[in-house]
């Protein structure tokens, strides 16, 4: 079995599980944000079943940007008080978005199942957990049953060897899978192989995250002392970790050289079968340049889009706009001068939100206008008015775009 | 379950941002269904008529897991039949009760407005217009129940776990 078959068996009671199988699971965690409390979707719920397993955290409008993000983000701490949630993520110290949450805690441990009515949950695959996006009704239905249920698709296995060059990122190992091989509607993405060795957990979180825009089931990777060492620095419960069978079967099992990706762009309004090479949109005019969300506002993000701006400064009349994903990601940036070398610049630093990834508030994009972003989607009216473009890089490509105020090749700055 | 209208027809892609686009995330859900396609197809949500068919091409409901099956269902329409849907759109099918059905090679097998029976159960879908049938994937049984008990919100109310809408 591979690695996410071999979680559904187990944490589904069932001796073997193989593709078209749909799974009763019990939940290990389950994170709650913002919208879950937004009058729409939100019904007050009366039994919890365990709220040692629910995560609660405000990210996708945060601080409130209007009295309707207020109102729910009040409801969502009325709910953490009756219930006593102790993991609760409100404005302030421990703010960030979920899924960089996740990673900075540790809440995703090896080998469990976590869910979250956010489609980038997968994110928490990195962490060889079992993760997945699901409806807000999913999530009710979890924290009041402490069980889902998930449909197993056949797994594509990707093989990473190799080492990425200064100036490409995991975002563009990403680019280069989302543009050979399209989605990968109903089948789950596997990442394994030699090349982790040479991609930090940020990297790897980026491949997981963005995992779902390959529109994967469930994206996991296998475990590494990197990760199993990540995991118990943050965390002290003990965990099985999962390693896919020696006779796994995989739809298909895909070789990714590293060394050999060049910085890529997806055009405006698809992320899957649209990446082209930097150079062929290099010279398009931007007015934005955004760097951040959950698959690209860490530390690692902040820190190569410093060195690529240090001593410059943004182009006249381009707004680059910097997002850390989470508070702890922010400190350990002002720590590592990251923040001061991009304030320096003429970055605008926003508060760890979700922010105008999805067209909610920070950066949001009037009629006509492009923007270049390291966010998880470039979908039409994304990221605000329905006529903006939106291309997408690596937080590399982003910077030196935002230095030329037009998309530009980031190694003119980095090899 | 069985349906028999007109059917509408969308292609491969279709993302939820094009379903329930951000502008609607704070209106209530009969208002957030106006906003149908209102940027790839604007004017269509004065079209559709109650108990219509929609049917999709490949990964229908790809993107967010915002609630955009409910729209969906506001709009009026019976069911969704496609050659492919997104898993997490599919799950906020099942979740709203908003029958769903994958039926590869769907899309070449209807001209818009010709007329389909939709067999949800059977997953049978006939092309009336060209008296010619498909079959997709059977829902899980387990699903099928949901989706027949309303979906989850109903199940939950009834289990004393969730109150009622206000």
């Amino acid at each position: 079995m591979t690695i996410a078959e071999k979680i559904l068996a187990k944490k589904g009671g069932q001796k073997v599980v193989v593709p078209g199988d749909v799974v009763t699971v019990g939940v290990d965690v389950v994170v709650l944000f913002d919208n879950n409390f937004m009058p729409s979707i939100w019904r007050d719920i009366l039994k919890v079943h365990d709220p040692e397993r629910i995560v609660v955290t405000f990210d996708h409008r945060v601080p409130a940007p209007n009295q309707q993000a207020a109102a729910a983000q009040k409801t969502g701490r009325e709910f953490v008080r009756r219930f006593g949630i102790k993991r609760f993520h409100d404005v302030g110290y421990g703010q960030g978005i979920s899924h960089q949450l996740v990673a900075d805690h540790g809440y995703a441990l090896p080998g469990s199942v976590l869910v979250c009515s956010d489609s980038h949950t997968c994110s928490a695959g990195v962490f060889n957990c079992l993760a997945r996006g699901v409806g807000g009704p999913d999530v009710m239905y979890a924290v009041t049953k402490g069980e889902t249920w998930f449909r197993c698709g056949e797994t594509i296995r990707y093989e990473l060897a190799g080492k990425l060059s200064t100036a490409v990122t995991a975002k563009d190992a990403f680019l280069q899978i989302a543009g050979a091989h399209g989605a990968h509607a109903t089948q789950n993405v596997e990442y394994g192989g030699a090349g982790l060795a040479g991609l930090s957990i940020n990297a790897r979180k980026t491949l997981t995250t963005m995992s779902a825009e390959l529109s994967a089931e469930f994206a996991t990777f296998e475990p590494d002392s990197v990760m199993l060492d990540w995991v118990r620095a943050r965390n002290p419960v003990p965990f099985e970790p999962v390693y896919p069978d020696a006779d796994a079967s995989y739809f298909a099992v895909r070789k990714v050289d590293l060394g050999s990706l060049e910085p890529l762009v997806a055009l405006p309004d698809s992320v899957v079968n649209n990446s082209q090479p930097v150079k062929a949109t290099a010279g398009t005019r931007i007015d934005q340049a955004y760097i951040g969300s959950c698959a690209n506002g860490t530390l690692d993000d902040l820190e190569i889009a410093a060195r690529v701006v240090k001593g410059r400064r943004v182009a006249t009349g381009t707004r680059f706009i910097v997002v850390p994903a989470s508070q702890t990601v922010y400190r350990d940036a002002l720590r590592s001068g990251a923040i001061q070398t991009l304030v320096d610049a003429g970055a605008t630093i926003a508060p760890p939100t979700c922010g105008a990834c999805g067209g909610g508030h920070m950066g949001v994009l009037a009629p006509e206008e492009v923007c270049i972003t390291s966010s998880t989607r470039n979908f039409k009216g994304r990221m605000g008015d329905p006529s903006s473009k939106v291309y997408m890089g690596s937080p590399a490509t982003v910077a030196a775009s935002a230095v030329h105020g037009v998309i530009t090749d980031p190694r003119e700055f980095l090899d | 379950m069985k349906f028999q209208a007109r059917v509408w027809k969308f292609g491969d892609n279709i993302n939820t941002d094009l379903i329930l686009p951000v502008t609607g995330f704070y209106l209530t859900p009969q208002e957030q269904a106006r906003l149908v396609f209102k940027a790839n197809r604007p004017g269509w949500v004065d079209e559709v008529q109650p108990g219509d068919i929609l049917i999709g091409g490949r990964n229908f409901g790809m993107g967010s897991s915002r609630p955009a099956a409910r729209s969906l269902k506001n709009v009026g329409l019976a069911c969704l039949v496609a050659h492919s849907i997104n898993g997490l759109f599919y799950r906020n099918c099942i979740n709203f009760a908003f029958p769903a059905i994958e039926c590869p090679g769907i899309h070449e097998a209807f001209e818009e407005s010709e007329i389909a029976e939709v067999d949800f159960d059977a997953a049978a879908v006939r092309n009336v217009t060209r008296g010619t049938t498909l079959n997709g994937r059977r829902t899980p049984p387990n699903l099928l129940e949901l989706v027949k008990a309303g979906g989850i919100y109903p199940l939950l109310e009834k289990e004393g776990l969730i109150a009622p809408k206000a």
